[in-house]
């Protein structure tokens, strides 16, 4: 963006959006929408508090399992259904389902099953991002030259070495690939097991806010949770980058 | 060894000399489908020399090299490696591929060290293995360059150096030289025949080349289009202790060329 022939930094437009919500604010047009300058205040306030803390490190804790958990199962089902062609069969159709599935409506079956609480949480997000992190390590296996197949054969690799020192490396930056759509997924699945769970983390916190009409605490949390988020995703895209350099090469 | 003495028995009188044989391909045959790619092939090659495999492509030269080193079971007959019967891959044969086969991830001197590390060799001794075989090959200072720093050519040097160092008796070379340029291939032909001499190996070397073929072989199976089949083995004779720079002038080895095309001439629209 440009202005009066100057060259903004990338994301000056935000100011535009923010001086307006300002604006709205102070105007005190609804009690929905608190100034900007008050909500940016509470957060700074808000981020001290212990409650919120908590909140942080339960989500933190959740999200941390939960796409843990989706990579390992994830990319070792992924490579089996890439290698055999009985397991892909039997798989492929549900993982196709689960990936494009709302799963949002699975969240009150996980309730009963798992109950009201963190264990819950953590399956939601391993849901929301294992689909996706298969989909890629089958994809990167079945892209595998068939002569590198061929040659750790050859050379007489076991299974075992062939999984560890041919099939994940030459699948790698799919695996990458999935694992970054998978944990951009992983948060949206966390926040919104916590938000239908409403007993732990950020759950809690906004149940607390919304019974007691903090509409500037609200925003304050929903402003740092998009920030991880953006921030999560900005730094695996980065970190991608790096890795699709190397994947040009093969 | 047991199986020496297995293989001695079976050699082939040739004119007044003898071989011991190495490999030997019986019966062969290989359906994929409804594609019959080899019809009951039997070949033999001598110990310590050279066999081209020559023919047009799709004629299944890959597919017999492949049968020979176990990654594919033929739908019948069966392979001897001196004497015992292939089941499937092993140490006795090494495979030097058409399209290198690096692991893009890896360095030189890994990719080269790669059949010794998946041999639980140590890693100081396979290195040295690896580097002694690195500068065989004419690769030295490049230990810890990645497959895609290399050329096409050096990239064969490598794949060629993996295969060595599993000083395996067969060597198996599918079109080597085929994705490489006109200049380098030459010098590595070159370069094929000194190899032969000094390592008391078995090579067998698939080509579509008849140039390439006659110039580095003892002996060259011709092989026709499907379902394949062997139509002559031609053993050049006078002209392999000519030096390298000669045998292209030699009037057998251009004789041999004429032959060769004559034969095949029919097969190609
Ligand atoms: N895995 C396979 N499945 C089906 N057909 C194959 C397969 N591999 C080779 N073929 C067929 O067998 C024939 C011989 O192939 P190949 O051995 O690669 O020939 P060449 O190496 O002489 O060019 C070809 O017609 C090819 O299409
Ligand atoms: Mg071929």
């Amino acid at each position: 963006m440009t202005l009066l022939g100057y060259r903004l930094p990338g994301m000056s437009s935000l100011i535009i959006w923010g001086l307006l919500w300002e604006v709205v604010g102070q105007s005190g047009l609804t009690f929905f929408i608190p100034p900007l300058s008050e909500v940016v205040a509470t957060l700074f306030s808000v981020i001290g508090t212990d409650a919120f803390q908590k909140a942080l490190a339960e989500t933190a804790y959740a999200f941390c399992v939960g796409v843990l958990s989706a990579i390992c199962i994830g990319i070792p089902t992924g490579i089996l259904m890439g290698k055999n062609r009985l397991a892909d069969e039997l798989l492929l159709p549900w993982v196709n389902v689960f990936l494009s599935a709302p799963l949002t409506a699975l969240v009150p079956v996980l309730m009963v099953l798992f109950g009201f609480g963190m264990r819950a949480i953590i399956i939601t997000t391993t849901l929301f991002a294992i689909w996706i992190i298969i989909l890629n390590a089958r994809a990167g296996v079945k892209q595998i030259n068939r002569s590198l197949v061929d040659m750790a054969r050859s050379f007489g690799a076991s299974p075992v070495d062939a999984f560890f020192k041919v099939y994940l490396w030459a699948a790698l930056p799919e695996i990458l690939g999935g694992i970054r759509i998978g944990i951009i997924r992983a948060v949206k699945g966390v926040i919104i097991g916590q938000l239908l769970i409403s007993i732990v983390g950020f759950g809690a916190l906004f149940e607390l806010y919304a019974a007691n009409f903090l509409m500037g605490h609200f925003w304050a949390v929903l402003i740092v949770l998009f920030a991880l988020a953006f921030t999560i995703s900005e730094i695996l895209a980065y970190l991608e980058r790096r890795v699709s350099y190397y994947a040009a090469k093969r | 060894m047991p199986q020496t003495s297995a293989a001695e028995t079976s050699a082939v009188a040739e004119g007044d000399t003898t071989f011991e044989i190495a490999v030997s391909t019986r019966n062969i045959s290989k359906n994929f489908g409804d594609v019959e790619a080899l019809n009951d092939l039997s070949l033999e090659f001598p110990l310590g020399q050279l066999t081209s495999l020559l023919g047009p492509s799709g004629c299944g030269k890959t597919t017999l090299l492949k049968i020979i080193a176990g990654l594919l079971e033929p739908t019948s007959g069966e392979v001897e490696v001196n004497g015992q019967k292939v089941t499937g891959p092993g140490p006795d044969r090494a495979f030097v591929f058409q399209d290198f086969a690096l692991l893009p991830w890896a360095s030189v001197i890994r990719n080269v060290a790669f059949g010794l590390e998946l041999r639980g060799v140590a890693r100081s001794e396979r290195e040295a293995v690896a580097e002694s075989y690195i500068k065989q090959v004419g690769l030295a200072g490049f230990e810890h360059a990645y497959p895609h720093e290399l050329s096409g050519g050096m990239r064969q040097r490598v794949g060629l150096a993996r295969a060595l160092a599993v000083d395996a008796e067969v060597l198996l070379m599918d079109e080597p030289f085929s994705a490489v340029d006109e200049q380098t291939r030459r010098k590595f032909q070159e370069d094929l025949l000194g190899l032969v001499q000094d390592q008391k190996k078995t090579f067998i070397f698939v080509t579509h080349s008849i140039e390439e073929a006659v110039y580095v072989s003892d002996q060259v199976a011709i092989l026709l289009p499907r379902p394949s089949r062997v139509s002559e083995i031609i053993r050049p004779s006078s002209f392999r202790g000519k030096g390298v720079d000669n045998i292209r002038r030699d009037s057998e080895y251009l004789d041999i060329v004429d032959e060769i095309w004559a034969s095949l001439r029919r097969y190609v629209e």
